[in-house]
């Protein structure tokens, strides 16, 4: 298929398994990717973890839904949940119309700097996404 | 162009709440010859509640137009072809109906004495019978309510037996990634966690990929046979054998069993324990979601833990046996869906074994002959002779913009149901076909005229496809707003 | 005999188009040795009338409400069913479809489901109800669940008057999973005590009315279950009694786990019945079971769906909030044909004929000195304890009266106690008739 176009903001970090990070001193926004919610399709409900929640690298911290599909939320970096985005929970169509927008999902104070490093950067996940849709 | 669809009067009709009017009255209640009490008086004010708010006020009339109406808003077997994969949609003979409302079954209540119940006990004795010589099993308990509940209650029963061999760090169930999603759900339920086996290139599972995943934390191989591909599992014996070496245990899921009678028996293959769901291949009505029966047979080592009570037979006698030590217990009120199992019961007396067998031997010509006029409109993901059903893709048709659900929809504008979509989750874009043995040889060319016609649509004008369906009483709906805003009930403010 | 259409001719025909040249190539991947023995050994198919003529005389065996007159209860009620429940539930429109995956061509159960929704929301007096699980007992254990996961609890406290059969149901969902379950003991009255509770429960479950006929206090129940942190599950066997009673939502239930057979659907001899879960909205992302929904079409017409559907195993797998799949569709129709068909007075008119019925039979009990040993106010079903009740039970079933339930067979120690239940099928000469039997 000819591929769709896909924003991958500069000022990200990027996952493994589609979750954006933007950092901000010791503070990390947290989203998924256009990517991501374009396969999703039309996202209608996100679970956010409370806050002040601890999470490590590669635990799940939420679910994203569509109509037929749920996906995990997988932490990219490690610290504590400092805020949520809860004005998802009424309009979970942001995670479609601005992922790196008002469809952010949770705020963490990162633990661990240097742990951004195992992060893609916009063009690493570019290439990383190419390869799994195929040509 | 021969295919059944055609337009028609249809009417709209409200909701049950909309059409109520203040004041109106439905069927008349007999009056009582004791004399009539004032709630309040014997219980109380502080107990007693106002009236049902909401509650709906018809006539009888109302009511039967209201009924009458949305029923023909519904596809069923009765009116035309019904491909479900998986769901065996075959007839539904009334003869079961006028069993089943016979009045001594109907009336009989589960907890009357046994000496009241000679009757059902020796019907439920009968299928039980009936059903561990279709397995190849030993015994059988008729109180799952659907396949799942049995899958729940077989599972349970395998882990009964490693605990009793204080084997129980057996927590691990191999399912292959063709199943049902009921299987990795029913063996949470379970506590227990799933491993997936991946099938072959062919679609079935082999040996090694199952060796390789055995050890001694494995508890069972659930195994559906044919799988949901419409394929046979032709090593499934061998497969069992290496489960059993490592000490494991194999439950077959019997969805696919139609398949089966008369042309191989799950005991024979090393299934210890199996569910049946009389509602797919022993013909009681699906009922628009249920009720269904999942009876579930198992070899004699694994009896001690059938769900109490189990059903003995003692000098021509019956009776409930409600003292089984090792039992995993009880997961019905009473004895499962009695007035469901009785139709399967009529169904199987009324077949006999040369009628099951028929059955099977028609039900799988229908599949292949299916799979073979339809090959060369349509992706078939795996060769090699198929069962009971059959799967094809939309991969073809996806290079018009055409998809699985496009196809599926366009059917429906034919006068077809569509086959199960996207499923088995391991074929992309599946349309998974099960024609059952009931259907006549013009039925199947005509859905075989529609399909090759949708996918010529879908070549030269895609957009007949994309724009379906456009005969039933509503277009496509809009899923993704009944998610986001649910409205799972009527209010009287939203008018 | 098979219903399969298929002509010698036909069959030709269609082995030559799949290319082979007879029906046994069609098992060329099942292994010879399974096929070699699996012919089947059962009895000799029987034709219409001849089946007929066999069920007719299994069904002639049994002692029911046909030939008898019976007082059983306890969870399967026998109330009477107008002649258009059947004419319309056995429309094989309604009953030869399957689960509504397809809605375009499956509004007829999808608006009927809804509307079921509704009557439940109304009748429970809570926000959402599913489209119904297997039965009451199944329905209680579901709501078990759904409270350990709301909560992220693992502690169950249990009424003492719960059904002992919703109480194994119960056991049996919960055994392999880490959660532990204490009972609540009962009042001298009948009632469940209501007394402070530790502050790591789960849920609640009391029944209403509870196993023994008695009307709980669940709004004391419901504050004692708050208090604590934890839900209230309210159970209902016979929800003839939420016409009359405050319904489980206006007292403070969280949850409302009801068996619906006694509104149209038939003994059956326990199945298929219709368990059911009402709950409040907050909690409807743990509700188990289908729920349908209302939205438009392309063109914006209402319309109906099966929706909030990744909670269910067929996209959650392993993860889903139950492993239920089919339910009890044809029978949730049949509650929501009764119930319109009786309408909001005949429903609260049935209700009131029951509870008379009840106040008569304990009345003219008591005055053939035969005690009631609870005080708690009942619906249409009660206690009495009857000297010697084992021994006389069978010959008063032999003379065609089931009197009621033994207690004895739900819980050994409860011997020559007898539950009674009194629907509108039963009339003044049918208890005078018990009482008789009862005093001599």
């Amino acid at each position: 298929m000819a591929g769709k176009v896909y924003e991958f903001p500069d000022d990200c970090h990027y996952s493994e398994s589609d979750e954006w990070v933007r950092v901000d001193g010791a503070t990390a926004r947290i989203g998924i990717t256009d990517y991501a919610q374009s396969e999703l399709s039309d996202i209608v409900f996100v679970e956010l973890p409370e806050v002040g929640t601890q999470v490590e690298i590669g635990d799940s911290f939420g679910v994203v839904e569509s109509v037929k599909a749920v996906s995990d939320l997988i932490a990219p970096v490690p610290g504590e949940v400092t805020e949520t985005n809860t004005a998802l929970e009424d309009s979970p169509e942001w995670l479609n119309e601005e992922p790196y927008g008002r469809g952010w999902i949770v705020a963490i104070e990162i633990e661990d700097l240097e742990s951004l490093d195992n992060l893609m950067n916009a063009e690493a996940y570019q290439k990383y996404v190419e390869e799994r849709s195929g040509s | 162009m021969t295919t059944s669809g055609r337009s028609g009067l249809i009417h709209d009709e409200p909701l049950l709440f909309e059409r109520s009017r203040e004041g109106r009255r439905g069927v008349p209640v007999d009056e009582t010859d004791v004399p009539l009490l004032d709630p309040a008086a014997v219980l109380g004010e502080d107990l007693l509640r106002g009236d049902i708010e909401g509650f709906p006020e018809l006539s009888e009339l109302d009511v039967v137009r209201h009924y009458t109406r949305l029923s023909q808003w519904n596809f069923s077997i009765d009116a035309g072809f019904y491909p479900l994969g998986s769901c065996t949609m075959k007839y539904n003979p009334k003869l079961n109906e006028t069993v089943a409302a016979l009045p001594g079954i109907r009336e009989a209540h589960p907890l009357a004495p046994d000496e009241a119940i000679q009757g059902m006990l020796a019907l439920a004795w009968e299928l039980e019978q009936a059903l561990a010589e279709i397995s190849g099993l030993d015994r059988v308990t008729l109180q799952p309510a659907a396949g799942a509940q049995g899958e729940f209650v077989g599972m349970k029963i395998i882990q009964a037996h490693h605990r009793a061999r204080r084997e129980t760090q057996r927590k691990r169930v191999l399912i292959p990634d063709t199943a049902h999603g009921t299987n990795p759900a029913s063996a949470a339920l379970n506590g227990l966690e799933v491993v997936e086996i991946r099938v072959g290139r062919d679609g079935i599972v082999h040996p090694d990929a199952v060796a390789a995943a055995l050890d001694e934390r494995v508890s069972a191989l659930m195994l559906t046979n044919p799988n949901t591909l419409g394929l046979f599992e032709t090593h499934a014996a061998e497969v069992a054998d290496r489960v059993h070496e490592a000490g494991g245990l194999v439950y077959m899921d019997g969805a696919n069993l139609n398949a089966l009678l008369g042309v191989a028996k799950p005991g024979h293959m090393g299934v210890d324990v199996m569910h049946f769901n009389l509602h797919k291949t022993f013909s009681t009505p699906h009922g628009g979601g249920g009720p269904g029966s999942g009876p579930v047979a198992v070899k004699n080592l694994l009896a001690p833990y059938l769900p109490t009570p189990v059903v003995r037979r003692e000098d021509e006698r019956y009776r409930l046996d409600h003292e089984l030590p090792d039992s995993i217990g009880r997961v019905h009120g009473f004895l499962g869906n009695a007035g469901i199992w009785v139709r399967a019961l009529a169904y199987l007396r009324t077949l006999g074994a040369p009628g099951l067998a028929e059955l099977t031997e028609r039900a799988v010509l229908n599949a292949n002959y299916l799979l073979a006029e339809l090959r060369e409109s349509y992706d078939v993901p795996h060769e090699g002779r198929v069962m009971h059903e059959c799967v094809l893709t939309d991969r073809l048709q996806q290079a018009h913009g055409v998809t699985t659900a496009d196809i599926a929809k366009r059917l429906m504008d034919m006068g077809f149901h569509p086959p199960t979509i996207y499923f088995p989750l391991v074929v992309a874009g599946a349309l998974m076909i099960e024609p059952t043995e009931c259907e006549s040889l013009e039925t199947l060319d005509e859905f075989v005229e529609a399909m090759r016609r949708i996918a010529d649509e879908a070549e030269r004008s895609p957009e007949k496809v994309t724009a379906a369906p456009t005969l039933p009483k509503v277009s496509r709906l809009d899923e993704v707003r009944a998610a986001r805003k649910p409205r799972l009930r009527w209010l009287p403010d939203e008018g | 005999m098979s219903y399969t259409p298929h002509t010698p001719e036909e069959i030709r025909f269609m082995l030559e188009r799949i290319g082979i040249a007879s029906l046994d190539e069609l098992w060329s991947s099942v292994p010879a040795a399974l096929r070699a023995r699996a012919e089947l050994k059962l009895a000799p198919a029987l034709a219409e009338r001849s089946l007929l003529a066999h069920f007719r005389e299994r069904a002639e065996q049994n002692r029911t409400a046909a030939n008898s007159i019976s007082f059983l209860g306890a969870g399967a009620y026998r109330h009477f069913i107008p002649s258009a429940v059947d004419a319309l539930a056995s429309r094989g429109e309604f009953a030869t479809a399957y689960t509504p995956y397809q809605a375009e061509i499956s509004q007829g159960t999808l608006q009927a489901i809804f509307e079921f929704q509704t009557l439940i929301c109304q009748l429970t007096g809570l926000d959402v109800a599913n489209a119904s699980l297997y039965d009451g007992a199944s329905a209680a254990a579901e709501a078990a669940l759904m409270s350990l996961r709301v909560t992220r609890r693992r502690r169950l406290l249990v009424s003492a008057a719960l059904h002992p059969h919703y109480r194994q149901v119960l056991e049996t969902y919960t055994a392999e999973l880490d959660c532990e379950i204490a009972s609540l003991p009962l009042a001298a009255d009948g009632r469940t005590a209501v007394a402070p509770l530790p502050d790591d429960l789960a849920a609640v479950l009391v029944q209403y009315p509870n196993v023994l006929g008695c009307v709980e206090d669940l709004r004391a129940h419901a504050e004692a279950a708050h208090r604590a942190g934890a839900l209230l599950v309210c159970v209902t066997a016979e929800p003839f009694a939420l016409a009359l009673l405050r319904s489980p939502g206006e007292l403070g239930a969280d949850v409302a786990a009801c068996e619906a057979q006694a509104f149209g659907v038939p003994l059956s001899f326990g199945g298929p019945f219709v368990g059911v879960l009402a709950a409040r909205q907050q909690h409807v992302r743990q509700l188990p079971g289908r729920l349908i929904g209302e939205t438009v079409d392309s063109n914006g017409e209402r319309a109906f769906v099966m929706t909030l559907t990744t909670r269910e195993q067929h996209i959650r797998r392993e993860k889903a909030t139950s492993n239920i799949c089919t339910n009890q569709g044809l029978c949730a129709l049949r509650v929501a044909i009764y119930l319109s068909l009786l309408g909001r007075r005949g429903v609260r008119q049935l209700a009131r004929i029951n509870l008379s019925l009840a106040e008569y039979a304990k009345e003219r009990l008591a005055e053939a000195r035969l005690r009631l040993p609870y005080a708690a106010p009942t619906f249409n079903e009660f206690v009495v304890e009857v000297p010697d009740l084992a021994n006389r039970y069978p010959d008063m079933v032999e003379r065609g009266l089931l009197p009621g339930l033994p207690l004895e067979r739900l819980d050994p120690e409860r011997r020559d106690q007898l539950l009674i239940c009194t629907t509108e099928m039963i009339g003044r000469e049918q208890i005078d008739r018990l009482v008789r039997e009862l005093g001599a």
